[in-house]
Formats: structure tokens, sequence, C-alpha cells
């Protein structure tokens, strides 16, 4: 019996490997967007007083998350719901996570109830109806807690299918020791990066005024904040343009800085990266505001170095982007969604956020943001410098009307062998971006979209 | 793991040509050839020395010292302290994920390629050559091609997420049933078979207290393979398993190294270093034991007619 299953298998294995190994691949992988459509947000609407309900009466929810401060808060949820059992599981971190959660939705089992989901990556589960649009339980009436900026992130076309958990405005952290060093200024306009950039490559070989060997999530923070709006999605209709004016104004600044060598082309999160944290061979790092908790705990070397300014601008006006940052979203395969979303509220909206702020977590709530003991805490591994006064007045100037592909981490991907070879070969960022922008037109229609059609 | 097969694996390759070449019984004596194998070496082992040194770093000492030189503190037992507890201990559940795993799975191919290449190469039945052919496909197809197609497979049975999804693809080696077959061929004489059989003993007791014996380097070397290759089974575990409790150590640690990345970063590398340590030792204890059989298995064959 056993045996003769085995037999079977590999047999079986074999001749679907050596036949149609390629089409079954690409059905695996593929087919994720572009079917089936958000039409979750009819049927009965619950009331908020539902999930008190679903509270009371507790169940038993499973919450997959990387967040680092989620064993606390699941910890703190149960104190205060002792009828709800969380299981928390960490499945991974990005991609890895993202996997898991695509297969497990696919499979029809084993998708949590409640799952983090990073904004860039929202429109890939929303839109082919795999979560549950929280307006069924009156959550739209939380609009006036969150910035215009996260709410928006947590929405695809009208749904709602999250709550946000953190926002990542987009300040500019740079090494204090290495710009007194050699005197340079702290800039404040991107013309003025750059003189910075080779003044200190030119002072030292060794320094370089950032990295950048192509990470499709700065690429597009820093096209957000020229105003460039390349990724439109309406229904099954997408548009990419890739060489919109807020492209090109971007790859104006940064070419140079490529072609010249004067941003070094250190991956970021590589071990070499955080070295570099540690020991100030790259001295501004642009990032989104949960930015210093990275720092504190993984580049205890650079305590005291770094501190923080507003993002390099134009113009010299106040403008920035969002970098990061995640929403918690209910998976439409929960058997209890009421309770899910009951989660999701405590988690974002209420006494969740607390032991979130505790971890360093950067929060996407108005009266958290304005809260004076927040904003104006000193940070010792900033020299006592108040960051949350820089990165909050960055969350009031967050340009609008940005929105991710709905193949947004399909795109990250494919960036580094598209785009990623520009950096490479120090040419022109333009004709890289191009080759990104048709690898995924391509994708897209491939994938059900109309894509620039 | 491939750091301590080589040296082992190259040694006898180099005496054996010097020796062909001078003709003589003696081994000769080559500086260049010894130059190589000096380089061989110290290429094959840097990787493990900076491992070991790099086990007793701090995480602040991993990223600000050189890769060989000493940290500045000890820390290796803090580390491996903090290996075994961090997050509840699943290091430890990892491990005992992983032993399962080789145990069944790698025991199981080694028993089932071995009695299948044994029947193969000892008894005359129709289809033979049918099995060989699709035993030598089986063979060039990367297992990594296969991952993708299991997956659908075990999904629609709802056999992932289970520890099933990771042991029973691992039953099955193809290389080490055809090995086993080629082995059987060469190490088990026809004829004692058939004095076995006049003796009045059964198939299966021939099998068991016979033939087994006679194969027992080639089954030590079935057993490696697929002890080395279920030991770091990783893409297979990666797209079948979502839940933590049931990876093995592989996964677990990329998952660990991986969560040095984006907003919420909270790099380990320390622990994802000194666990690497860990993950290795028991295959290094393998080896030692195990090297003879394995040597033995491996020249096995290639004189006898």
């Amino acid at each position: 019996m056993k045996i003769g299953h085995r037999r079977r298998f590999r047999r079986l294995g074999l001749i679907l490997a050596a036949l149609t190994a390629s089409t079954l691949i690409l059905a695996g992988c593929g087919g994720s967007g572009g079917s089936g459509s958000a039409n979750d947000s009819g049927g009965t609407k619950a009331s908020p007083q539902a999930l008190d309900a679903a509270l009371k009466k507790g169940g038993t929810i499973t919450y997959w998350t990387w967040t680092p401060s989620a064993e606390a808060q699941v910890k703190a949820f149960m104190v205060e719901y002792p009828n709800v059992k969380v299981n928390l599981v960490n499945a991974g971190t990005g991609n890895d996570h993202y996997t898991k959660l695509q297969n497990a939705i696919k499979a029809g089992s084993g998708a949590p109830d409640v799952a983090q989901i990073e904004y860039q990556a929202l429109p890939q589960y929303a839109l082919p109806g795999y979560l549950v649009d929280l307006r069924q339980y009156g959550l739209d009436s939380l609009e006036s807690d969150y910035t215009p900026s996260t709410w928006r992130a947590v929405h695809v076309g009208d749904g709602l299918y999250g709550l946000p958990q953190d926002s990542g405005p987009m300040a500019m952290f740079y090494d204090k020791t290495v710009f007194d060093k050699y005197h340079i200024d702290v800039p404040k306009t991107w013309d003025e990066y750059t003189a910075a950039a080779k003044k200190l490559h030119a002072a030292d070989p060794k320094e370089y005024i950032t990295n950048d060997s192509g990470d499709p999530g700065f690429t597009t923070s820093m096209i957000w904040q020229a105003g460039g709006k390349p990724f439109t999605t309406d229904g099954k209709k997408v548009t990419i343009n890739l060489q919109d004016e807020g492209s090109k104004k971007w790859t104006a600044v940064w070419n140079p800085l490529v072609q010249q060598g004067l941003v070094s082309q250190i991956p970021g999160w590589s071990d070499e990266w955080f070295k570099g944290l540690a020991n100030g061979t790259i001295a501004t790092m642009i990032y989104g505001a949960w930015m210093p908790g990275v720092f504190e705990s993984s580049a205890p070397g650079g305590s005291g170095n770094w501190r923080v300014a507003p993002m390099p601008t134009y113009d010299g006006q106040p403008a920035t982007a969002e970098n990061g940052g995640s929403t918690e979203s209910v998976i439409k395969q929960s058997k209890n969604p009421a309770l899910a979303a009951a989660f999701v509220r405590w988690l974002n909206n209420g006494n969740g956020i607390k032991p979130f702020l505790e971890k360093g977590g950067f929060p996407a709530t108005v009266k958290d943001l304005k809260d004076p003991s927040f904003v104006n805490k000193p940070d010792p591994y900033f020299g006592g410098q108040q960051v949350n006064q820089v990165l909050t007045a960055a969350a009031d100037s967050v340009v609008p009307g940005w929105s991710y592909l709905p193949f947004e981490l399909y795109a990250n991907t494919i960036y580094g062998d598209t785009a990623g070879k520009a950096y490479q070969a120090k040419s022109d960022l333009n004709g890289g971006l191009q080759a990104w922008q048709d690898a995924l037109v391509k994708y897209g229609n491939q994938q059900g979209f109309e894509v620039n059609k | 793991m491939t750091a301590t097969m080589s040296p082992e694996q190259a040694q006898p390759v180099a005496v054996e040509s010097t020796g062909r070449r001078s003709s003589a019984l003696r081994p000769g004596k080559s500086r260049v050839l010894t130059g190589v194998m000096v380089l061989y070496v110290i290429y094959t082992l840097i990787p493990l020395v900076w491992l070991v040194i790099s086990a007793t770093k701090t995480q602040t000492d991993l990223l600000s010292t050189a890769g060989l030189a000493p940290g500045h503190s000890f820390a290796l037992f803090s580390n491996i302290k903090e290996t075994l507890t961090y997050r509840d201990g699943i290091f430890l559940r990892w491990f005992a994920n992983t032993l399962l795993y080789v145990v069944v799975g790698a025991g199981g191919a080694t028993l089932l390629s071995t009695a299948a290449g044994y029947g193969l190469a000892k008894y005359r039945f129709p289809g033979r050559r049918a099995v060989f052919a699709v035993v030598l496909g089986a063979i060039a197809i990367p297992p990594t091609a296969l991952a993708v197609p299991t997956f659908l497979m075990f999904s629609n049975m709802g056999l992932t997420n289970t520890v099933w999804a990771i042991i029973v693809p691992s039953l099955v080696s193809p290389f080490g049933l055809y090995l086993m077959w080629v082995y059987a061929e060469e190490a088990v004489p026809q004829e004692l078979l058939e004095a076995a059989r006049i003796d009045g003993a059964g198939e299966f007791r021939i099998f068991w207290t016979v033939s087994l014996r006679l194969l027992a380097p080639g089954v030590v070397t079935v057993l490696l393979f697929a002890l080395v290759s279920t030991w770091n089974n990783y893409f297979l575990p990666l797209i079948m398993l979502s839940k933590p409790n049931l990876y093995p150590l592989t996964v677990g640690l990329t998952q660990w190294s991986n969560q040095a990345h984006g907003a919420g970063a909270h790099p380990v590398y320390n622990l994802v270093v000194t666990g690497s340590l860990l993950t290795i030792v028991p295959l290094i204890v393998v080896f030692f034991l195990l090297q003879r059989f394995w040597q033995s298995g491996l020249s096995a064959g290639s004189v006898k007619q």
C-alpha cells in the first residue's frame, strides 16, 4: 500500500515534471491578480457593537505578523479579553510571509484570521477579494483618527481593507560626526545634498553620502516625494508611466549621484550596511520614521552619532513621502471575521498602540502623533535630540495622491533585474525605469489587467 | 557540508593519479599537487573557521570587527544560550523537526533505495527496463524543479503544513536507488543467492541476513547522501510549511536572518551564525563516524569484475 502510493507519487511527479513542469510552475506562481473582484462591500452591515459582542463571546484567532511588538501586544490583549485566544505566528518577514499567505489563501485553508500586510502589498490582496472590507463593521467611522496618507493607504477602491498600524513618513538620518568632521552643512535641498555628496567623497573616498544599489521601495518613495504618480489603477485598468514628470525629476537628482559613483553600492539591510550604520561610512539614510527603532536594536555601535533632519526637497519647502508601513487585515478565510476585526481594532485603534510605541514603533494615529510626551521625548541614541518633532512634522507633509501597483510585490522582485542594472552600469536610470515599466506592462497584461491600453 | 566532504574526496584521486604517472606501486610525491591540495584544504576550511570565530562574537562585534579576527569579547556561550532560548526556544523545536525529517526521511529513503535497488539488480521481471529509464530520468531532474508540482499535488491532498509534506518527498531518492542497483549487481554474487536458496532460505531472509551485509558500504553511502540532502533540505519545506512549529533548521535560520529587513527590522546575526554552527555539528559528527564505510563504498566496484 505504502510502496504502491510512493511509486504512484513518483511516477506522477515525473510525468508531470517532464511534460508540463513549466506550465505548472506558471500556474502555481501566477494567477494571483485579476480574477475575482472586491465585491464584499455588500452584505449585512454590522455595527461596532457587533465587534464588542464578538470580544465578549470569545474564540480563537490566528495572527500572522513580524512586528517586533506583536508578542507584547498579544499578551496584553489576552489579559484584557481572557475569552479570546490569539495564536501568534511569525511566518517570515516580508516576502517569505507573503508567499506563505498567498499559498494558504490559494489552498483554501491554513490562512490566518488576521495578517500583517504592508501598504504597498495591500492592493495585491484586496483586489482579488482575499480580504474582508472592514466597512461592514463600521470601522470607516475611524477615519479622523488617522493621518490622511495612512488612511488612504488602507483603502483599495472604496473598500477599507485594514487599519493602519504604523506610518513611515520619510526623513533624513545623518551621521553628525561625519558631517562635523568634514565641515559639511546638513543639506535642505537635493542640490545641497548632491554638493555634500561630492565634498564628502572627495575628502575621503571611503565615505559615501548614502547607499543605493537599486531598492524599489526607495525608488517609489522618491518618485512619490517628487510628485510623480506613475501607477494608477481603476478596476482592471492599470496605467504605468515611469517617465512622468515626478519620475524624471527624481532621476535628474539621482542620476549624477549614481553615475559619478557618489552613492555606495552596498545593498540595504545587508550586514555590510549594518556595519555602515555603526562606523559612519554611509553618512545619511533616507528612510521612514520607523528607522530609529532599527538603529537602536541593530546598530548600538552608532549610538550618539546620528541625528534626524527633514528629508531634502526640490525647492526647500517641506515635502515627503511614505516609506514602508503596515496594516493589519482580516482574511476572508477567517471563520470568525467579527472577532478578527475586533482584534484589528484593538491593535491599531485601541490599547494595542501603547505596547507598539514602547517597542519603538511610529504611530499612524493623529492622537499619538500629537501627544506631547511622544513628540518631545528626547532620544538618547540620537544624542538626546527630540527626533519625533522632526518625524511627526514629516507626517504632516506627505505629498498626497500616491498609489501602488496591484502587483507591487512582483514589481519589487524584478526591479533588480531591470532597473537594477542601471545602478551597476552607472548608466541612465531613466533607461532602467523604462525596462522595469516594460516588464511590468507585460506581466500585468498576462495577469488579466489592462495595462496601458 | 561540501566543505568537509571535499578533502576526503580529493585525496584518493590525487594519490591515484600520481601513482599512475610514475607507473609504480609506491605513491609518488608531487610538490605541485601537494600545493594544490593545501590550497584546496584552506579554501574549504576557511568558511568553517569563519563560522567558528563568528559564533564567538556579539552582534555588535560581528559588525565592527574583521571576519577572521576575534571580537572584543568571547560570547560563544552566551550566544549558544541565547540561540537555544530565543523566542521560547524555537531553535530546539526546529532541531527536533530536522532530526525527525532526517531519521524518517533519510532512513526511509535508504531502506527503500536498498530494497528496490537490490530487487532490480537481482530479479528479472517484466518492466525492468522501463523502471530503469524512469530512474535515470528522475536523476536528471533537479528536485527543485519538482518542488512546485509537488506542492500543488500535496495542496490538493491537504497535506501541506504537515510533517508528511517533508517526509514523503524525501523518501524518494532515485540517485540512491540507482547507486544501490549498480552496487548490488557487483557486490552480491548470484552464486551466493543460489546457494542460499538451495539451503532453503526465503527471499526476505536472504535479503536481510545475506545480501544486506554485503551491501553495507553501499547502504552507508546512500544513507550519507540522503542524510546530507535531507538535513540541508530548504526549498521544499520553505514552500510546503507555513507553521514555524514545523520548520526544519534551514528554513528557521533563514527566517531569523531575514528579519533584518525593512520596518521593524531586528537583526540577530549572532544567533543566525551560532545557530548555523550548531546545525552543522551533527553532520560533521556523522561524517567522522561513517566516513570509513563511505570511502570503501566509493571505491568498491571500481576494480572488482
